[in-house]
């Protein structure tokens, strides 16, 4: 990684705090998954984290200078949804069954 | 599952997941991609339109059944190794073809019909999968 050689620029110290910020919030919406009172709430706190798992990848492809990498985030960013779709249909066929 | 919303958008993004998918297939000779993860997008592209549309329109949107996709990956595979038997070397060795088209190269290979094959058992088994699971 280019980030932590060689003399400081705007855009490794951009990076870095990019870097910890992203973690910060992976970490904070994981507790969501963990502690979310209710199932939604959970569903809600993984999308996020899947989002996340984006700009990971794509902050990643700016400190290697990977250009590569970012074809995984788009097709990630794209897909991420799909689990958030299945678990809606899944609490909907939920409340169906309960009734 | 009726949302306007996801049907709506489901149309564009499947097309742009098709895209990519095939992107991906061509691309992972050298670099990230390949048969397999470029079928498990395309998968996924499926995966969403049954969600949206229901099991029965993806099935049509489809037109071959998925079996059928195993059974023709398995033997795109097994041709490419034969190719390599058939030119006199070992079973599954890569043979390229490179035509000119224009001032550009075109690559053909045994390696890129082997990696067309795995792309369509993975289409097929996933989409096997997911098709009974949404007609249930």
């Amino acid at each position: 990684m280019i980030l932590f050689e060689g003399p400081w620029t705007f855009l490794s110290v951009a990076t870095l705090v990019t870097m910890v910020a992203v973690a910060v919030s992976i970490l904070v919406a994981s507790l969501r998954v963990m502690r979310g009172p209710s199932l939604p709430d959970r569903v809600v706190a993984l999308d996020l984290v899947g989002l996340l798992a984006v700009s990971v990848i794509s902050v990643v492809a700016i400190a290697t200078q990977q250009p590569v990498l970012l074809d995984a985030a788009i097709a990630l960013a794209l897909i991420a949804f799909l689990s958030t779709v299945a678990f809606a249909r899944f609490i909907e066929w939920q409340g169906e069954n309960a009734e | 599952m009726k949302s306007l919303i996801l049907r709506t958008t489901t149309r564009p993004i499947i097309v742009v997941l098709l895209l990519i998918s095939i992107f991906l297939l061509l691309r992972g000779h050298d670099l990230p991609g390949g048969g397999f993860i470029g079928g498990l997008v395309a998968a996924a592209a499926a995966a969403l339109y049954a969600i949206a549309f229901g099991a029965d329109a993806a099935a049509r949107l489809l037109r071959v059944r998925p079996e059928l996709l195993v059974g023709w990956g398995m033997a795109a595979t097994v041709v490419a190794g034969l190719l390599g038997m058939l030119a006199g070397r070992e079973f599954l060795t890569g043979l390229w073809w490179v035509i000119a088209v224009g001032d550009q190269e075109l690559k053909l290979s045994t390696p890129l019909l082997f990696d067309v094959g795995v792309y369509l058992v993975v289409v097929g088994v996933i989409l096997r999968f997911v098709l009974s699971l949404e007609e249930r």
